[in-house]
Formats: C-alpha cells, sequence, structure tokens
C-alpha cells in the first residue's frame, strides 16, 4: 500500500512541479516523496523509477497516439536512428525513470541517517 | 557506511540530471528534450488540434478577426493597418518563427553563433562571407531610408511588436522544435530583422555574379575564344520586351556610355595570364529565377485577363512562402507572403494581380583598391588619398571565443577581399564591392502599394518604389490590362561594363548613374495578347545600355511559343502550362545528336541511342530518355570544354546552356571541339561517340540501380532549413521537369509557388507551394501540399468575404481585441 501511493504521489508531484519548473524536477519530487514516506532503500528506487516511467511513458505514449505518430517517427530516427516510435516512448519512460529512482534513493538514505 | 551509499546514490542522481540536461557527454540533452512536459513531445501536435483562439493585446486599436480555413491559410480582417500588421507578425511567428528568425541570422552572417563554425569552417566561412559582403551595413542603410517614411516605419513597427507579442508569452514547452535541438532561445523581433530578411532576397537575388571568374576567363582566353564561350546574345533569345513600334526602346542613351580612353589597356586586356584563386561556394543558385505571364482578354475564353507566376528558389522547409488573406475596409490582398516582412508578395486582390521573376542584371561589380600602406587608411583615388572608414564585425561562434573581422570601406562600398579575406593565393589584391543593395531603398511601399491597387496607374506608382532586387513586374486588371516593367534601379552601363574587376584608383571605370525608370524595358496591352517573362535579357542588343551577361533563354523561348500558338485559354490551360515538361534544347539539339554514326558505338552506347531516338523531348516522370540525354548532353560539353578549362585550372564560368547547340549550328567545326591534349585534331563525330559512351557508364550504373528513369536519376528533394535533419526533410520526390523547361523543378530547386489568377468578378485563383502552412514538423500541416505540388495539381485561393464568415471552409477563428 505504502508503495502503491509513494508512487501514485512520486507522479503526481513530479506532473505538479514540471508545470512550473523545468524537466529535472522530477527527482525534487522523487527525493521529497522518498523522504517523507519511509521505504526500504529499493523499493523507494522502485518507487520512483515506476513512478516516472510510468508518468512520462503514458504521457508520451498519449501525445503520440493524438498525433498520429507524426513527430515521433522522426525524432526517433535523430536521435535512436531507427523509425519507432514505439522505442522514442520507450527511452523516454527510462529516462525519467532512472532520474527519479536514483533521486528517490538518494531521498530514503537521507532518511535513514 | 550509510554515508557512502548515500553520497554514491546522489553523486549518480547529479550525474545522471547533468548528463540528460547537457551536450557534454550526449550529443543530445535527452532529458530536457525528451521530458514529455518540456521537450519535443510537446511540439506534436494533436491531428485534431483546434487553432480557435481569444487573444487580448493592449496595442490593438480596435478588433482584427483571424478566420482559418481548411488548408490552415488565415484571412485576416482588421479595422486599421497597424492592426493587421500587428497581427500579420503574430501570425507568421506563430507559425514560423524558427524559420523568421534562422534567416535572418543567414543574412547578417551569424549562423556560427547557433551552428558553429561547421566542418572545415565552412559555416564560418559563410558569415565571413556575408559580413564582408556588407549585408550588416545595407540593412541598417534600408532600415534609416524606411524609418523616413512614417506609414513605412508605422507597418515595420506594428509587425515587430505583433511578433514579439507571440514571442513574449512563449513559454518554454512550446518553443519551436529546432531551438530545442539547438539549445538556443529566440530574440526579440526588430524593424531592423525585416530589413536584414529583405536584404537577404537582394543577396538571393542581386547578390549573383561571376565577376572573378570572368576575370579569369578574360585573361586566359584570347579574345575570339572568350567571344566563342560567352557570346552576349543568344541565337534562341526572344527578349522579355521586343522592340516594336508599340513599346519601342529609347533610341539612344541619355547617358554618355563611351567606356574610359584606357579601357583598352586596362580592361579589354585579354590573356595576360593573370589569375585569381578565390572560388565562392556561397553563392545564391544560378538557377534562381522564375516564370510569369498574362494572357489578354482577347486570348481567353471568359474575355478576362489570367496572370500566371511561378518563382523558381531554393527548396526547403519550413517553404519561403506563407499564404494569407490582408483586409482592411480599404483592400483586401490574397497570396503567397514572406515570414519575416509585412504584406503580401505575390499575389492579387478583387481588382489586380501581380507577380514576378527575376531580372538577374548585374548589379553587383568590384573595384581594384591601391592602399596608401597596411594601415589601409587611405586609398588612391583621382589623384588623391582618400581616408577609409571601418567597421569591426564580431563574430560569435558557438563553443568558441568570439573572431573579430576589420573590414575596410571604400566610396565604392566595403573591400570584400584583402589579406585577410584572398581573392588569390600569392599576392593580395583588396577588391572594393560596389552593390546596388546597399544603397538606400524602401522597397516595402511597393508591396503595400500593390496589395491595394485598382489599376494599371497604382501598379506603376508602387512598381516605382522598388529599386533591388530588379524584377519583371507582371500585371493584370479586372478591366482588361495586362503589363509588364523590368523594374529596378540599374546602372546605365557600356558593354561588358562591369563583367571584370574594374580599376578602381580613379573615377573612370565607375557607374556613371543609374538609367531612368521610364526607360526600363516595359509593355502595355501588346498587340499579341500577352507579356511573359523567364529570366531571359529583358531587351535585345538594340538597346542602347548593356544589361548583362549571363542569362538563361529557353524557358522564355517556350514559354512564348506556347503562347503564341494557344488558341483561347482558361486557368486549366495555365496551369497545365506551368507543369509543362517539353524540353525545348532537347529538340534544338536533336540533329546534332542524330548525326551520330552508329559504327562508331558500342552495344551499350547503342542501347541508350535507342532510347534517346524514341524520346519525345519531354522529361516527363518515368522518361528514360531525358536521362539518357541529360547525362549524354552533359557529357558532350566536358568532352568540348573541359581539355581547355583543365588546363588553365582556375575558377571560370561554364558556357551557358545555349551555347553549345549554337555554336555547333554556326560551325560544325567548333575549334573547341579539338581536345588540346591529344596530337590529333578530333572531330564532332568523335566527341557524339565518346561522350556517349562516358554517359553509357553512367548510365549502366543507374540502370543497375533502378534508377534510369528521369525523375529517379534527378531525385527531387526538399530538404529542411538546416539540411542536416533528414527525417524533417521529403526526399525521392517524383517530380518532373528541369533546367531550362518551363517545370523548372531541379534536384533542390524550383517552382517555391505556383499561381495561376482569373481576373472575373470576385477572381478565380489556384496556387500551391511544396511545403505547408505550418513550419513544425510535428504538425500534420508541415508539408501536407508537397505530394498535391509534385503532381502539378493546385489548391483553389479563395479571396474571402467577411460575409462569409459561415462558410464550411472556415475551421478556427481566431479574434485580436484590445485588453480594455
Amino acid at each position: 500500500m505504502k508503495l502503491f501511493i509513494s508512487i501514485v504521489l512520486t507522479a503526481f508531484l513530479g506532473f505538479a512541479l514540471c508545470l512550473f519548473l523545468p524537466w529535472w524536477a522530477i527527482a525534487i519530487a522523487a527525493f521529497t516523496v522518498a523522504v517523507a514516506i519511509v521505504q526500504a532503500p529499493w523499493k523507494s528506487f522502485v518507487t520512483g523509477f515506476v513512478a516516472l516511467f510510468l508518468l512520462w511513458a503514458v504521457m508520451a505514449w498519449w501525445i503520440s497516439f493524438t498525433n498520429n505518430n507524426l513527430l515521433a517517427d522522426k525524432v526517433s530516427v535523430m536521435i535512436l536512428k531507427q523509425q519507432s516510435a514505439f522505442m522514442l516512448v520507450l527511452v523516454t519512460g527510462l529516462i525519467g525513470g532512472l532520474v527519479a529512482g536514483f533521486a528517490a534513493l538518494t531521498g530514503s538514505l537521507v532518511r535513514k541517517l | 557506511m550509510r554515508f557512502v551509499s548515500l553520497a554514491v546514490a546522489a553523486l549518480v542522481t547529479i550525474g545522471l540530471i547533468f548528463l540528460f540536461n547537457t551536450r557534454q557527454v550526449l550529443p543530445a540533452p535527452l532529458g530536457r528534450l525528451l521530458s514529455p512536459q518540456h521537450g519535443i513531445w510537446q511540439n506534436a501536435e494533436p491531428a485534431d488540434q483546434s487553432f480557435s483562439e481569444e487573444l487580448k493585446f493592449a496595442s490593438l486599436k480596435g478588433k482584427v478577426e483571424v478566420y482559418i480555413d481548411e488548408k490552415l491559410v488565415p484571412h485576416v480582417f482588421a479595422e486599421n493597418d497597424e492592426d493587421l500588421y500587428f497581427v500579420q507578425g503574430f501570425l507568421h511567428a506563430k507559425f514560423r518563427l524558427w524559420q523568421m528568425e534562422f534567416q535572418t541570422h543567414a543574412a547578417a552572417g551569424r549562423l556560427s553563433e547557433i551552428l558553429g563554425e561547421g566542418p572545415g569552417g565552412r559555416i564560418l566561412e559563410y558569415d565571413r562571407n556575408m559580413r564582408r559582403l556588407g549585408m550588416v551595413y545595407a540593412a541598417e542603410r534600408s532600415l534609416n531610408e524606411m524609418e523616413k517614411t512614417p506609414a513605412s516605419k508605422l507597418i515595420y513597427d506594428a509587425y515587430a511588436e505583433g511578433v514579439n507579442a507571440y514571442i513574449s508569452q512563449l513559454t518554454e514547452s512550446q518553443l519551436p522544435i529546432e531551438y530545442k535541438l539547438l539549445g538556443y532561445y529566440p530574440e526579440k523581433w526588430t524593424p531592423f530583422k525585416t530589413a536584414l530578411f529583405l536584404k537577404y532576397m537582394s543577396f538571393d537575388l542581386a547578390g549573383r555574379e561571376d565577376d572573378l571568374e570572368f576575370t579569369n576567363a578574360r585573361d586566359n582566353f584570347s579574345k575570339s575564344d572568350f567571344e566563342k564561350l560567352f557570346y552576349y546574345l543568344a541565337d534562341s533569345l526572344k527578349p522579355i520586351v521586343p522592340n516594336t513600334p508599340e513599346s519601342p526602346y529609347p533610341a539612344m542613351a541619355s547617358i554618355d556610355l563611351n567606356p574610359p580612353l584606357t579601357a583598352d589597356s586596362l580592361y579589354f586586356s585579354y590573356k595576360k595570364g593573370d589569375s585569381l584563386t578565390y572560388a565562392d561556394t556561397n553563392k545564391p543558385n544560378r538557377e534562381n529565377g522564375s516564370n510569369n505571364w498574362a494572357v489578354a482578354g482577347s486570348r481567353t475564353k471568359s474575355g478576362r485577363p489570367i496572370l500566371c507566376n511561378d518563382p523558381h528558389l531554393g527548396l526547403n522547409l519550413p517553404s519561403l512562402w506563407f499564404e494569407m488573406q490582408l483586409s482592411t475596409p480599404e483592400f483586401s490582398s490574397y497570396g503567397a507572403s514572406f515570414p519575416g516582412s509585412p504584406n503580401i508578395i505575390i499575389g492579387f486582390n478583387e481588382n489586380i494581380a501581380w507577380g514576378v521573376t527575376n531580372a538577374g542584371r548585374d548589379v553587383k561589380d568590384y573595384f581594384d583598391i591601391e592602399f596608401q600602406d597596411e594601415q589601409k587608411t587611405a586609398y588612391k583615388y583621382n589623384g588623391q588619398w582618400m581616408p577609409t572608414e571601418k567597421r569591426v564585425e564580431i563574430l560569435k561562434v558557438k563553443g568558441q571565443p568570439d573572431r573579430l573581422d576589420t573590414v575596410v570601406y571604400t566610396n565604392y562600398g566595403p573591400v570584400m577581399f584583402d589579406d585577410a579575406f584572398r581573392a588569390k593565393e600569392r599576392d593580395t589584391r583588396h577588391l572594393s564591392v560596389r552593390w546596388k543593395a546597399h544603397d538606400p531603398s524602401n522597397e516595402g511601399l511597393t508591396f503595400y502599394g500593390l496589395n491595394r491597387a485598382k489599376g494599371y496607374e497604382d501598379y506603376l506608382a508602387a512598381i516605382k518604389h522598388f529599386t533591388c532586387p530588379g524584377q519583371n513586374f507582371v500585371f493584370a486588371s479586372r478591366t482588361g490590362d495586362i503589363a509588364i516593367w523590368q523594374q529596378g534601379q540599374f546602372p546605365a552601363k557600356w558593354k561588358r561594363q562591369g563583367d571584370f574587376i574594374m580599376p578602381g584608383i580613379d573615377s573612370s571605370f565607375e557607374w556613371k548613374g543609374m538609367i531612368a525608370q521610364e526607360e526600363n524595358p516595359h509593355q502595355l496591352n501588346p498587340a499579341r495578347g500577352y507579356v511573359s517573362s523567364a529570366n531571359q535579357l529583358s531587351a535585345d542588343g538594340s538597346y542602347p545600355y548593356y544589361t548583362g551577361n549571363v542569362f538563361p533563354v529557353y524557358r522564355g523561348y517556350m514559354i512564348n511559343r506556347m503562347l503564341d500558338s494557344a488558341g483561347p485559354v482558361g486557368p486549366e490551360e495555365m496551369m497545365k502550362m506551368q507543369c509543362d515538361n517539353y524540353n525545348i534544347r532537347a529538340e534544338l539539339s536533336r540533329d546534332i545528336l542524330m548525326s551520330t554514326k552508329d559504327s562508331l558505338l558500342d552495344d551499350a552506347s547503342r542501347k541508350y541511342f535507342e532510347i534517346y531516338r524514341k524520346w519525345d523531348n519531354r522529361n516527363d516522370v518515368g522518361s528514360e530518355g531525358a536521362t539518357v540525354y541529360h547525362l549524354w548532353w552533359g557529357a558532350l560539353e566536358k568532352a568540348v570544354w573541359e581539355d581547355e578549362y583543365d588546363k588553365i585550372g582556375l575558377p571560370l564560368p561554364w558556357p551557358t546552356e545555349n551555347v553549345l547547340v549554337e555554336s555547333l549550328h554556326r560551325d560544325s567545326a567548333y575549334s573547341f571541339l579539338d581536345n588540346v591534349n591529344t596530337p590529333g585534331v578530333e572531330t564532332l563525330e568523335q566527341l557524339l561517340a565518346s561522350s556517349l559512351r562516358t554517359a553509357t557508364d553512367s548510365l549502366e550504373k543507374l540502370s543497375a540501380a533502378g534508377k534510369l528513369s528521369w525523375e529517379k536519376a534527378k531525385d527531387t528533394h526538399i530538404n529542411h532549413l538546416l539540411r542536416v535533419i533528414e527525417p524533417f526533410s521529403r526526399l525521392h520526390l517524383p517530380v518532373g521537369g528541369g533546367k531550362g523547361i518551363i517545370n523548372a523543378t531541379g534536384p533542390d530547386h524550383g517552382p517555391s509557388w505556383r499561381m495561376v489568377v482569373h481576373m472575373t468578378d470576385g477572381i478565380e485563383a489556384y496556387g500551391i507551394y511544396p511545403g505547408g502552412q505550418s513550419g513544425n514538423p510535428g504538425s500534420r500541416y508541415y508539408d501536407n501540399f508537397v505530394d498535391d505540388w509534385a503532381a502539378g495539381k493546385y489548391n483553389q485561393l479563395w479571396l474571402m468575404k467577411k460575409e462569409e464568415k459561415g462558410d464550411a471552409r472556415v475551421k478556427w477563428t481566431m479574434t485580436f481585441a484590445n485588453t480594455k
């Protein structure tokens, strides 16, 4: 339950902060939630990773879906050297997940001090 | 231990943010770029995006309504000029901001600032070229001139304010994708940037000459060889305005056109062996040109004139053009506008239509300067030491310290070439540029006037403001007038003045004055029932002024031939004619190629000769004969001239497209046929066979790759302006036509806007350009006209009336109002 609430909170806070702050505010969101809600460090990492992976991947997927993958098809060729909107969505989720995961881990370790 | 893990986790987090936020490690800041709330995903426009909006701005005087149709063309209805141009600026920015700024950076020589110095320093070299040519200087002068006219100042200020109104409400996430990819932000727009953009068009259309190359040619060919390669009047020339009693040329020049007494010794000094090694790789495309014509009511089915125009420019995405309608209670004008400039540039209103082709006159000449000393503070002029002025150009280069470049100015203009920018490898030449685009002028007044013109008199009054780049303004009115004027301020030149570098130590070689406007070649309602131009010479040899040396002849020839024999025409015939692929040079050179001796060919070349023999002289999609002809003729030209050119080994101008056909018709024992590297004397017969064999090698390769048909061999593509982003480009388009053909579509160049306007009441017009209204590669309106354009289809152009706002074609409405 804690895990689930943390994931939802992280995703929500990450989304909200990014309305006003640069993209790396997702790290602040994940860190803050991990400090506020005590979990084992590995669980905090999972929280941050899953929250932002889902948030970013779902948002990217939805945007791309309404765009008929027009832009993702082009940008994926540029960045990934292959035409695949799916892969670009995946990479987007992974980047968000990694940054938030480590930020949450850091938060959890701070709490442990 | 806990501290260590914490420190590691914290470092990894910060490291990842650094990794994904900068370009230090990865080539792109992937976190910033892929954040769905900030990065490129925000540029993925939903397919059902609404463009309806209600906006309020303090500077608006009244209300402006913009009806956006299904093609994403805005029809703007304002209550006054100020609001109109504010909204035009806003809309240009909304749909084309990145391109507008990029083009002005290109004009100002500031590309290295955003792109770095480029491979081999090419971008920096381009920037220096623009700075040394005085592009910024020219734009400053034209801005000063424009600000002297209050009406102009009001328009340019309102336009800039509109652009800035858009920029100031932009958030990071809404930035055009190119800013995100390159990592920079838009600057504020200013009237100066509009001036820069217009100077860029001057550069593109009146910035090309081959004076350095022609100087090399003069210095290394004998006079008779030079005249054989670069004779001045083409045999197949059909001048834009023939000298007829209804539109006679001036009988004599009103300015003394005698060359200076020293010309024979100092200027017409052939084969003296001097050499300039500079090869300008940044020249505007030679094919920049256009077709336009207007057919009188006496030759049309409806009895009303039809006007046609298709400007041939570099094809890029986002397109140079943005289609729109501008209306106030005083006027309503529709057509193609330039993002970056107010007004409609090519278009029509309910009374008249206008279009332009490039005059292509040489208005950029070089003068040899003698400085007093190394300091370059004074130069010799009419026996005195005159002071120079210096401009320090600061070139910012991405990721590098600034570069400084001092450019010396004389009374001719900037000294483009000196020891810091060399025209010659060994010793230094100081070459000052005299360029018409440096003279103060206010071309915007022409478009302002044309947008509102009601008839011939208004048109004539409007175009008189146009000084550079010289254009052929074609005109048609609802009341039945058709006309054409070659308009611009052109120096009155003696024959070959300025074709070569001129001595600058005194005033004797200087331009003596400008040709009076009324002496410019023009026609009003000629008996033949049409006017036309396609960048050929405007007048024949009986025009008293020298009009230049390098002009294409074949499109004009073909247009006139088709119009001479056309029955009563309608817009359909005109659209078909704009897309016509008939290759007139192929027809004129057929007797030469058909004289090829079968016995001199091998089996492979015989096969291609057969394809050529059966070919219908049309460069249509699917034509293999067109490919054979193109490669064969190219190989023949090389076989004829390349031996002489290689021997000289300097940058030289290549003879124009008509020279070989005409020379071989004049003299089948043309002296250049002989290969100077062999002991024997080659004949045309031998060269025809050997050049076909050379072409056969390339043809076999094309054939093996399945690319023998003309559109595949030519491979028309429309690159994104940055050239390096392939996915934002449109490649391998199936389009026929080519150089010297009415449908002048080359590999990356061609009809950038096709327009046919039938001057009926209410106006029946058609048009299309190879692009789309949105500059956003993530929009479905980015390139949605491209396939129709390639297929030669047109859209109907709708000169909307305000009462028609309920029309089904109106998809979205934007309203602009005052904040009160």
